[in-house]
């Protein structure tokens, strides 16, 4: 399916202007639950147009940090910037309001509903109390399109019919149709065959290309390497680097995702100070 | 049908192109074959075949098995199928109709409501009170009374159960108990009163005349019909999914075909001293809150809020729904529409009694919405499935009683359909996860 998906090549990826403000800018932002530190310090930057994969072990902090930006946790202290402007995101709802969209692992699609029903609930547009089917089929036929999801034939099709990537990619096209423009993605290959895979990860790319801010947490280097622009490394908390691709490979970031360091890029340790506007350069 | 593949292993799996291409062209087919936009009568019926094939079979399984009982008790009692039986089938069914039409809120939740059966028994004597001499209401007050009483008995019952989250089954269990007491309070042991008022006992024993039997049919016919025209005409000139002209024009036709048989039956003379003809009274009520609710849950945000609670209700939470208003909603709706069926229950009989079966009404309600096709785990089902259903227990019911079969007798039976009604519901289910 996946040869049906995304025009937009994988290579080469675009690059942003280096001043440019960051889409979403964590600043020494710290959670704590109880006596557990999840959080400390985060310093991360998510620039527009780019994927930026979240990485790191187990209770590394990744669903923690998600959770802050897409209004779940609140941070107990530190900046959240959104487009250079300071705010503050209580509720999903409010994430929702400033154009970011969480899809969670386990999707939330009912089952029971077609995909243009699912793309639209709790948003329906209604005319006089009546729900103006027509304008919501079109506008999710619409939005599938421009995301060249091919394989689904007909958005009135229940979401029980559909593969998991088909799944995964109605998940995002309903990110997609809100206008939103930072779409988190937690573990989105996660379960997938190759083919469905491959189709996702160009689904992820293209929403990139359209100029989204896009983060993807993942275990799996593969995904990681094909599809981020940049990785964010966590560990134990804390954000132990956060550099372009180029200048990774798997055997680096699994070095410090276990570690903290690796003797294999220069000056590991002030990592954390040396990012920045360099890095995106 | 997803496959969920083992982790992958760090290299790189490249499945050569051509894999690809195959299986993406074997899953869109696939995909096609579910829903495609058939553009002629030909492409229409395969595409239907396919779905059934494919295990959506619809109302078809009622529809056969509504043939299959037909056909059985006619060969058993030649008058099963006469105008007058049908007609009084009909009316029998009503209640049952009624009652699984309110049930049905509660199943599209994946919760289930005992307490409808005697709920509807406190409309009729709520009903019946406020009608009688001594008290005096005109009717429409006293069914209006009725109706809000089991409308708030609903809501408390939907409170109880959403707000401090116990179990539907258990609350509205203590409701079947508790609401029998009730009624028993009320009528006093044994007791019964009678219902005098005119507009009232009409419901279930009055008639249209045949004239006005054949203007109100083809009313409704027609208001159907020209929505169903233009609705699906106006899909197919945007170029929406929507069958060909022809199958609409067949669909158009074969309402206004029903509407027929059922007037030309109604309107067959059925009484044996006095002609009694027409379409009865509660046909038309039956018809009336089978529209409205069809229109509230196919046409209103609320209606699509119950069936996302029903099929996944943290995705419903998610997407901002209120969980418990809706819930509490549709308990609400539930014991108003078994409120409906307690009035028209009380008008057949012209009286309420303590000897209201409301357990039994309620297995036969759960029946009739199953059997329909409604499904007990919540998501899947309609108020025309509960019609369709109670039609089916309303022939059984009357078929053995033909037959003079004891209540014993149609008990078990009924507890049979049910169960298998139950059993295929639940497998529809298990093969949909697979």
């Amino acid at each position: 399916m996946s040869t049906d998906v995304g025009t937009a090549p994988v290579e080469p990826r675009n690059v942003p202007a280096a001043d440019a403000i960051p889409l979403l800018h964590l600043r020494n932002v710290s959670k704590s639950f109880g006596a557990v530190r999840a959080l400390h310090q985060i310093d991360l930057e998510i620039p527009a147009g780019q994927v930026t994969a979240l990485v790191g072990d187990n209770g590394a902090g990744k669903s923690v940090l998600i959770k802050c930006i897409s209004g779940i946790h609140t941070p107990d202290s530190g900046q959240i910037l959104w487009k250079g402007k300071p705010v503050h995101i209580r509720s999903p709802r409010a994430a929702a309001a400033l154009g970011i969209e969480t899809v969670h692992q386990d999707l939330a699609l009912c089952d029971n509903l077609d995909i243009a029903e699912n793309m639209f609930l709790g948003r329906e547009i209604t005319r006089r109390l009546i729900l103006a089917e027509d304008a919501m089929e079109q506008a999710a036929a619409k939005t599938l399109q421009s995301l060249a999801v091919t394989t689904v034939s007909s958005v009135r099709q229940l979401v029980a019919s559909l593969s998991g990537g088909q799944r995964q990619a109605v998940a995002i096209a309903k990110a997609v149709l809100w206008n939103s423009m930072l779409v988190i993605m937690d573990e989105p290959t996660a379960a997938l065959g190759v083919a469905q895979t491959e189709m996702v990860l160009r689904l992820v790319r293209s929403l990139a290309d359209r100029g989204l801010g896009v983060i993807i947490v993942s275990h799996n280097m593969n995904d990681v390497f094909e599809v981020a622009d940049r990785i964010a490394v966590l560990r134990l908390g804390e954000l132990v680097a956060q550099r372009p691709v180029a200048e990774l490979d798997p055997q680096i970031v699994v070095d410090l995702m276990t570690t903290g360091r690796s003797s294999r890029i220069v000056d590991p340790l002030s990592d954390k100070t040396a990012r920045t506007l360099d890095d995106q350069g | 049908m997803t496959k969920v593949d083992e982790p992958e292993p760090l290299e790189p799996v490249a499945p050569g192109d051509a894999e690809l291409r195959r299986a993406a062209e074997a899953e869109a087919e696939r995909a096609a074959a579910v829903v495609a936009n058939a553009q002629t009568l030909r492409e229409y019926v395969h595409v239907v075949y396919v779905r059934i094939r494919s295990g959506d079979s619809g109302v078809l399984p009622v529809v056969g098995g509504l043939l299959l009982i037909s056909i059985l008790f006619q060969s058993l009692n030649s008058n099963f199928l006469s105008a007058g039986n049908l007609v009084n089938l009909l009316i029998q069914g009503a209640v049952y109709m009624l009652l699984a039409m309110g049930e049905v809120f509660a199943l599209l939740l994946g919760e289930i409501d005992l307490s409808i059966g005697f709920v509807s028994g406190i409309g009729g004597v709520v009903t019946a009170e406020l009608v009688k001499q001594s008290t005096g209401w005109p009717w429409w007050g006293a069914i209006l009374a009725g109706l809000l009483v089991c409308a708030v008995i609903g809501v408390v019952q939907g409170t109880i159960i959403t707000r401090i989250g116990l179990p539907s089954f258990v609350v509205t269990l203590a409701g079947l108990l508790g609401f029998q007491g009730v009624m028993l309070l009320i009528l006093g042991p044994g007791g019964s009163l009678p219902i005098n008022d005119k507009i009232i006992n009409d419901f279930a024993s009055g008639n249209l005349t045949p004239a006005a039997s054949w203007i109100v049919m083809v009313a409704i016919v027609a208001v159907v019909g020209t929505r169903m025209w233009v609705q699906e005409s106006r899909r197919r000139s945007t170029g929406l999914m929507a069958p060909p002209a022809s199958v609409t024009a067949i669909k158009v036709a074969a309402t206004a075909a029903a509407g027929v048989v059922i007037v030309l039956i109604c309107n067959t003379n059925r009484g044996r001293i006095v002609p009694i003809n027409g379409v009865p009274w509660v046909v038309l009520i039956v018809l009336g809150v089978l529209a409205a609710w069809t229109f509230l849950l196919g046409r209103t945000k609320f209606g699509r809020y119950v069936y996302a609670i029903g099929g996944n209700a943290e995705a419903a939470r998610r997407a901002g729904i209120n969980l418990a208003r809706i819930r509490t909603l549709c308990f609400m709706l539930a014991s108003f529409t078994a409120g409906i069926a307690g009035i028209v229950y009380a008008s057949r009989l012209r009286s309420v009694s303590t000897a209201l079966d409301g357990g039994t009404l309620v297995l036969y309600a759960v029946a009739a919405a199953v059997i329909g096709g409604a499904s007990l785990f919540g998501g899947r089902g309609r108020a025309s499935h509960a019609v369709l259903g109670g039609i089916v227990i309303a022939a059984i019911d009357n078929g053995m009683s033909l037959q003079s079969y004891s209540a014993a007798a149609k008990d078990v039976v009924t507890a049979i359909v049910l169960l298998v009604a139950v059993t295929i519901d639940a497998l529809a289910r298990r093969d949909a996860a697979r």
